[in-house]
């Protein structure tokens, strides 16, 4: 190519370059819609998939422009940091984020707040709760506490001498584990020791504790390694519905399945449908898609007019709710059958 | 004034014929027999180790030391077992791929969506998840081999692009195990157990075993395999001895690419369903147990069954220090020691060569 | 200028035609006519020539830069000219990769040795040539014959004199840099038919492990193979070379006889101090 020609060349290519940038990058204008953020823990659990696009469709209806981020596993706090930073930079209006650590992210969150953003934490209280503007979550203590009463129910009089197992989530020990475990535990009539960290309690029918990562690898392993410490296991408490199967297939293969109750909370669809195969004998379902959509309208609302959410009155959050599921429901306590449970499941 | 004879002076002086410098080696020094002879045998150590553990265990709870609870950990390490497999390879190449659980993944996927919700007979959708696995691996050769990237980069970028095929192939949905007995039970199949003298076998563990057997003879007893340690070991000196190192690499990676899918339709048996979670920890639990059984790093030396040792290894911690109830946070806190003690032997038999 | 043990090629090029030599007059094993190499506006090899004949040493001497390591590439072919030709017993070869030039019996003792360190001596030797077992075993489950391989390594050992390794299976990387250098020798010895070509065979080498090599060296001259021999050590040159190929400025300069110049002429030949002596 000779100079003039890559010359020439080159400054049609600049030109393009300009005009291209000039029509893709909108001028600021008061028609912009404004910016909702949502920050997930990750991209792989489908309650966080869910979520996301619950909030998709609600910010479509109310003239939101969403941006969303998520970690790349469970715990990376750091992604969820720069998330906030760059929708600090894009002037966003509100921030819904279901925090990987509840407490390291405290200091990013205030910088946003200091710029007048709203954030909302979601699904995951922040530690201190009130370092968000809100909290919109499924009361976890509340759902422990239904599975654990069903369970006692169930059990009757077997429930003094049951053998307990706890499959909870991980070594972090993160609120939203905490909470279902120790909310399990008040509901089955055990003494919490501190209702702020798992595994503490001395009632000898806890058999013990062990971790699955919230996966059917670790729910396996770790209802495997317990049933050694103890094969006379005959309630299961897990953390989520995945673990829960995963457990299944351990008390499967040791020939238990019938004669050990599961117990689980999440709520999504392949899980109710556990339950009316009778894998998971009752589960606390949450509501991923009402917290997001609830979230979206609380940022149209500050966005229009600066009001910010109220609480639960009587908790520090708002409770999107949570229901139990079950096909052997117990007196005094409400539930819902799996078949009515599919309607409202998701994933 | 008296001056020495002219005679005296041509003597030499005194003590000229003590050594000033002694040039001999030094003497060995007291372990140079054990390193020697662990340099010979570098299974040795991740054996012992293990013996150890078992022995440790044994001591601690008394519902360790049974036939049952030892085919429980068999159980317990066989898809990261397999999957070591073929890290083993990769990393005796002076590679490494942090995509094998991507990869993994992507195939059970694959498997369990054709199989169960369009319906392919169940043979033909692991042939094709197999295949998808063996693309994937070779994907990774080429861009290592003709590309000359280096492996790290490679594999992290493949590991995020296949994890992203992963979720958008799956829509992040889980298959339920319930319907796959149903619909495609050969996918289940490695979920099958017996029970002999009171201990479970699983078929996954017996193909675990099959496939570190085949592989262990196609390192020690083909062409492909020296070929394979040559190239990791000094990869000019093997093209210079005429070794093709690029097709080498190549079909190094596409070999681990289709253990991984391997693994991906072992661990459908074992969780029962078909789920795009699986595997996430696949990679770094893979090269644990490669650097523990005593595999080096920096290629050309290690071995298959050190890597099966280092798989049993880490599983006999976590399973022994889970039944004797200790917070589950000391069971991270072992593996990362003996990743230490691993690799601080490796250096030091590495010593023994210089 | 004396005419008996010395062919001397001016710096034209000369037909492929037999060089005068010492003994009965016979054909070059390996010969070179006008090889050039570029890279880029570097020129390596600059109508370079060269003959070997057959049950010599051949010493190939040359400043940095001259171009020597580019003309044993060539040779070696672990490069391609760009122009020239290449006779292999007077016949014309084109060699794309190493492999075509051990294929054709040319072999090799790199400088750095190509050997892998923790392959044992055994493997090393037959690295890129293994042997196969016999029948279906070898055939369908393509497996190797260790027990031929270690024994043929501990005959190629033995016969080169290197009986201080016991032990064939042990890994290279556990050997003196000599006693390397002796398995890459071996290696060479075992499979070269035609030539072997060193490469800075004693350069890393200590005095007594480096006289071990020269013993070597003769010994595979012994063999019936002519060798070809870069070094830049002048003693050992001077020692073992029957004739001195001496490489200036990407060409022949003038090959000499050891025995009718001193190692300072050499090198003031090699330098450009002293003018090449010029066939009468």
């Amino acid at each position: 190519m000779t100079q003039s020609k890559v010359r020439s060349g080159l400054g049609a290519s600049l030109l393009a370059a300009a005009a291209f940038t000039m029509l893709t990058v909108s001028p600021v204008n008061a028609q912009q819609k404004p910016i909702v953020g949502l920050i997930t823990k990750t991209n792989t659990n489908p309650f966080f998939v869910k979520m996301r696009e619950g909030a998709e469709a609600r910010a479509k209806e109310v003239g939101l422009e969403l941006r969303s981020f998520a970690g790349k596993v469970d715990g990376d706090n750091q992604t969820q940091v720069e998330a906030i930073e760059s929708l600090i930079a894009a002037g966003a209006k509100g921030i819904l984020i279901t925090p990987s650590d509840s407490s390291a992210i405290v200091p990013t969150i205030k910088k946003a707040r200091d710029k007048g953003i709203l954030v909302i934490a979601l699904d995951t209280p922040l530690e201190p709760a009130n370092a968000a503007d809100a909290t919109f979550a499924t009361d976890n203590f509340k759902a422990g506490e239904l599975i654990g009463a069903w369970a006692r129910a169930t059990l009757g009089d077997k429930a003094k001498d049951a053998r307990i197992a706890l499959l909870d989530l991980s070594k972090n020990q993160i609120t939203v584990e905490v909470l279902r475990d120790q909310g399990f535990l008040k509901g089955f009539g055990i003494d919490l020791g501190d209702p702020k960290r798992t595994g503490d309690e001395k009632d000898p029918r806890i058999v013990g504790n062990d971790v699955t990562q919230g996966s059917e690898e670790g729910g396996r392993r770790a209802m495997e390694n317990l049933l050694q410490r103890d094969p006379k296991i005959n309630l299961v408490y897990t953390i989520n519905e995945p673990a829960a199967a995963g457990a299944y297939q351990a008390l499967k293969a040791a020939g238990k399945e019938k004669g050990v109750l599961l117990v689980s909370v999440d709520g999504g669809c392949p899980g109710v449908r556990n339950v009316k195969s009778g894998i998971i004998g009752a589960t606390s379902m949450q509501f991923p898609l009402l917290m997001a959509s609830k979230g979206i309208e609380a940022v149209a609302e500050f966005a229009k007019s600066g009001k910010k959410p109220a609480n639960t009155p009587g908790l520090d959050f708002l409770n999107t709710g949570v229901e139990l599921i079950t096909d052997k429901p117990t007196s005094g306590l409400p539930a819902l059958s799996a078949e009515e449970g599919l309607k409202r499941c998701w994933g | 004034m008296s001056t020495e004879p002219l005679a005296d002076l041509k003597k030499p002086p005194a003590g000229m014929d003590k050594p000033v410098v002694s040039l001999d080696e030094p003497p060995p020094h007291r372990l140079k027999g054990a390193q020697d002879f662990l340099h010979a045998h570098p299974t040795t150590i991740p054996a012992i180790v293990l013996l150890l553990g078992l022995a440790l265990f044994s001591l601690v709870s008394e519902r360790f030391f049974q036939p049952f609870n030892f085919s429980l950990i068999l159980q317990q390490v066989t898809v990261i077992g397999i999957v070591a497999v073929a890290q083993t390879l990769i990393i005796l190449t002076a590679g490494i791929d942090l995509s094998v659980g991507a990869i993994l993944v992507l195939a059970s996927v694959v498997m369990g969506k054709l199989a169960v919700e369009l319906g392919v007979p169940a043979p033909l959708a692991i042939v094709v998840g197999l295949a998808v696995g063996g693309f994937c691996g070779a994907i990774n050769g080429v861009l290592v081999a003709r590309l000359k990237l280096p492996p790290f980069i490679v594999t992290l970028g493949t590991w995020n692009i296949f994890f992203a095929l992963n979720l958008w192939y799956s829509a992040s949905e889980t298959i339920r195990a319930q319907d796959i007995e149903t619909s495609a039970p050969l996918l289940q199949v490695f979920g099958i157990g017996f029970d002999v003298l009171g201990a479970r076998f699983t078929l996954g563990s017996i193909l675990m075993i099959v496939i570190v057997a085949i592989v262990w003879y196609v390192l020690n007893w083909t062409r492909f395999g020296r070929h394979l340690c040559a190239t990791g070991d000094d990869p000019d000196a093997a093209a210079l001895a005429g070794v093709r190192t690029g097709r080498t690499v190549i079909w190094v990676y596409t070999i681990a690419g289709i253990v991984c899918a391997i693994a991906g339709w072992v661990i459908i048996g074992r969780i029962g369903s078909v789920s795009p979670q699986a595997g996430q920890t696949a990679n770094l639990d893979s090269i644990t147990a490669v650097v523990i059984g005593g595999t080096s790093l920096f290629g050309g030396r290690g071995s298959i069954i050190g890597s099966l040792i280092g798989a049993l290894i880490v599983g006999v911690f976590r399973n022994g220090l889970a039944l004797s109830g200790v917070n589950v946070l000391w069971q991270d806190f072992a593996v990362g020691l003996l990743i230490i003690i691993a690799v601080g032997i490796d250096q030091w038999l590495r010593r023994a060569s210089r | 200028m004396v005419a008996t043990g010395i062919a001397v090629m001016s710096n034209t090029a000369q037909p492929f035609t037999a060089a005068r030599a010492s003994s009965a007059s016979a054909a070059p094993v390996l010969q070179a006519r006008g090889l050039i190499k570029r890279y880029g506006r570097v020129t390596a090899l600059d109508h370079a020539d060269f003959d070997l004949m057959p049950g010599e040493i051949l010493a190939v001497i040359g400043d940095n830069g001259a171009g020597k390591s580019t003309l044993i590439k060539a040779l070696a072919g672990a490069i391609v000219p760009d122009h020239g030709e290449i006779r292999l017993d007077g016949r014309p070869v084109h060699f794309r990769s190493p492999l075509d030039a051990r294929a054709e019996g040319i072999e090799t003792v790199y400088q750095h040795l190509a050997l892998a360190p923790s392959l044992s001596i055994a493997d090393n030797l037959f690295l890129g040539r293994e042997l196969r077992a016999a029948g279906p075993l070898g055939r369908i489950f393509r497996r190797l014959d260790r027990t031929a391989m270690r024994q043929a390594a501990r005959e190629h050992l033995s016969a080169l004199g290197l009986l201080t390794i016991q032990n064939v299976d042990q890994p290279v990387e556990t050997l003196s840099g000599g006693q390397r250098q002796g398995v890459a020798v071996a290696r060479a010895a075992a499979f070269g038919s035609r030539v072997v070509i060193m490469d800075e065979p004693t350069a890393a080498l200590g005095v007594k492990e480096g006289r071990r090599v020269l013993e070597l060296i003769l010994d595979v001259k012994r063999k019936g193979l002519p060798i070809v021999l870069i070094s830049h050590n002048m003693p050992h040159v001077f020692e073992i070379a029957d004739r001195i190929h001496i490489h200036r400025l990407g060409r022949r300069l003038t090959v000499i006889d050891p025995a009718q110049h001193t190692m300072s002429d050499a090198v003031a030949f090699m330098t450009g101090a002293k003018p090449p002596p010029e066939s009468g």
